[in-house]
């Protein structure tokens, strides 16, 4: 046979290959506002980047009557490519393909395309749309993810591990975006939950439907399951290639830098903030009025809203921001906001990415509820998170900073590198009503008219406690700095903090309180 | 400047008051409320079968009142304590919800 015969052999078998699940099932999941896994892959992807392996496997399956069924590349699609000119190792599961179920040849292409993803030491992105294990082939399903969840785990912190739910991801396929750094979900495509509704109505008699139980806004407002949410695919693919402007490939990189840009001259500090501390303001415009350019990226944007996380950037260089936010709750602590911002603060340490703490909140939240929850174990996972990052850290005090809140966010005595404060900043163990009304318990109680003493003992204690200068007379601030200084003291401080190194105690590791 | 006021609300952290937002979480809570030991609920959904009571029968500690069949298990229903029967607010065959009250004693 002549090569020419062979090439259009090839051609032949990469037609048939590529029409997936053919054209009825492409049609219907088109219809449901679904793209298919390659139209994926390429969308995603920078343009020509996208190169395919294992295009040509099959099925292991015997049982059933399945050895007779031809199921194209296994459902689903493997390989590598290119996002903004960075390497990315990816995979998508092919609906299409019965279901995009996992069997064992399956799992094998993506724990394949993970081991390359490893040596090379690039980013994974998993496409998830997925029926879950293809029952047919038993126990080698359930093996195919345990290897995959392995090889998450092995992963994380050395290669930015995303996640995008594209379509159903149910039981205990949903512990690999669990695992991974990023989970990205779309409006009435994502679904995601351990046991389904019918499972629950059959055991337990309680109906729901699979959007209220796990749909796309529940993992990105409720459960926290879900850091990015979009209105459609492409959106979704907008924010994945935002995403990975701000992170390295791997964890002996950083961030590739970006030319610096000032502030857009809209965002003033002066404008936004109010300086008395029960006011509310919206701690997103203090750091746009910091950023490079006044850009900032924000994660887990609809999930305990009362802290913001997010990337920016500083003379170019990727930041990690975690603030409070006194537009929710006061800004206050609390089980969730605590598990948001220790996990984002371990992100950027595993990551070289530099943090850049906010601080403005009157504490934790009061509740039976949140203490039952577990408040004291979350709350401490930001302890945690903030002692053992050793990138450089840099805290920023602008209004209140009380008691148990006052040391968890990031204070000098979990070694943060440099403290700084605004004149309007409160550092204090409780805030000053709180604090006269035990001060001077006897003298409110005792006098003629309690709520004048009250109201003057209140006085008495902000003018003298109320204020940054008493945490820096012990040196627990660096700098007391006048708010427009501040992006000048900033960049200062990461530049010097370049070469940062910090020895740790000789361990295996740690045990965070998970 | 007064509409924009009105989209905050108040909340109490410690001894201060803030102005702010609450979110649905927050809003949603339930207060809490000191749990009343003569009054039994179901801590599973499920169905109730075999109820060997009636109302104003007097019943002793561990007494077995009734089962609530739930993940295909026979959970037991039992007096935590000598009482009487007030009311029993189920039937037999019902399906319950969680939570839902079966059993007042006095």
């Amino acid at each position: 046979m002549s090569l020419r015969t062979k090439t259009s052999e090839l051609r032949k078998r990469m037609r048939e290959a590529v029409q997936g699940g053919g054209q009825k099932a492409i049609d219907k999941q088109v219809s449901m506002g679904k793209m298919t896994a390659r139209e994926r892959i390429i969308e995603l992807l920078d343009d020509k980047s996208f190169y395919e392996y294992d295009l040509f496997v099959e099925h292991a399956a015997k049982d059933f009557d399945m050895d007779k069924k031809y199921l194209a590349g296994d459902g689903v699609v493997t390989g590598t490519g290119t996002i903004n000119g960075y390497p990315i190792c990816i995979y998508a599961q092919d609906f299409t393909v019965a279901g995009g179920s996992l069997g064992y040849m399956h799992a094998r292409k993506i724990t394949k395309i993970m081991d390359h993803a490893m040596k090379l030491k690039v980013p994974i992105i998993g496409i998830n749309d997925s029926g879950g294990a293809r029952i047919q082939e038993g126990v080698n399903s359930l093996a195919g993810y345990g290897e995959i969840f392995y090889r998450n785990t092995m992963a994380s912190g050395v290669i930015p591990q995303i996640s995008v739910i594209l379509g159903p991801c149910a039981g205990g396929a949903v512990y690999s975006p669990a695992l991974t750094d990023f989970v990205f979900v779309v409006e009435g495509i994502s679904k995601m939950f351990i046991t389904g509704p019918e499972v629950i109505k059959s055991v337990l008699g309680e109906e729901i439907t699979m959007e209220a139980l796990g749909g796309a806004k529940v993992h990105a407002e409720t459960t926290g399951n879900a850091h990015f949410w979009a209105e459609n695919e492409l959106e979704c693919f907008g924010q994945i290639k935002e995403l990975f402007s701000y992170v390295p490939w791997n964890n002996k990189k950083v961030a590739e830098p970006f030319p610096t840009k000032p502030p857009k001259s809209k965002y003033k500090i002066s404008k936004v903030f109010p300086s008395e501390a029960t006011e509310p303001y919206d701690v997103r415009d203090i750091i746009r009025s910091l950023s490079d350019d006044s850009e900032f990226f924000e994660i887990q944007e609809l999930w305990a809203g009362n802290i913001t996380i997010g990337f920016m950037r500083l003379n170019g260089e990727t930041i990690g921001v975690v603030a409070n936010q006194p537009l929710v709750l006061a800004g206050v602590l609390d089980v969730d906001s605590s598990d948001k911002a220790a996990r984002f603060i371990r992100y950027c340490d595993a990551f070289n990415i530099p943090l850049l703490t906010m601080v403005d909140l009157p504490g934790y939240l009061p509740g039976v509820d949140q203490e039952h929850s577990g408040v004291i174990r979350h709350g401490a996972k930001l302890l945690y998170a903030y002692s053992e990052a050793s990138v450089p850290k840099i805290t920023l005090i602008t209004r209140k900073a009380y008691g148990g809140g006052y040391i968890a966010m990031c204070s000098s005595h979990l070694k943060a590198d440099f403290v700084f404060a605004w004149p309007t900043a409160e550092i204090a163990v409780m805030g000053p009503t709180g604090a006269a009304n035990i001060i001077f318990r006897k003298e409110i109680a005792q006098a003629d008219d309690p709520d004048k003493v009250r109201a003057e003992k209140v006085e008495e204690y902000k003018a003298k406690f109320a204020n940054p200068y008493v945490a820096a007379a012990y040196g627990y601030i660096d700098a007391v700095i006048e708010p427009k200084e501040t992006r000048r003291y900033l960049l200062h401080a990461l530049d010097i903090s370049k070469s940062k190194s910090v020895i740790m105690p000789d361990k295996k590791h740690g045990i965070p309180p998970f | 400047m007064a509409t924009k006021r009105n989209k905050y609300e108040s909340f109490q952290v410690g001894d201060t008051v803030y102005r702010t937002t609450i979110n649905k979480m927050q809003k949603n809570r339930k207060p809490y409320t000191v749990p009343d030991a003569r009054n039994l609920h179901a801590f599973i959904p499920g169905t109730i079968l075999d109820i060997a009571f009636k109302d104003g029968e007097q019943v002793k500690e561990g007494d077995i009142i009734m089962y609530l069949e739930a993940m295909k298990m026979k959970n037991i229903i039992k007096a935590p304590f000598d009482g009487e029967i007030k009311k029993i607010y189920v039937k037999e065959g019902e399906t319950v919800s969680k939570n839902h009250l079966l059993v007042e004693l006095k």
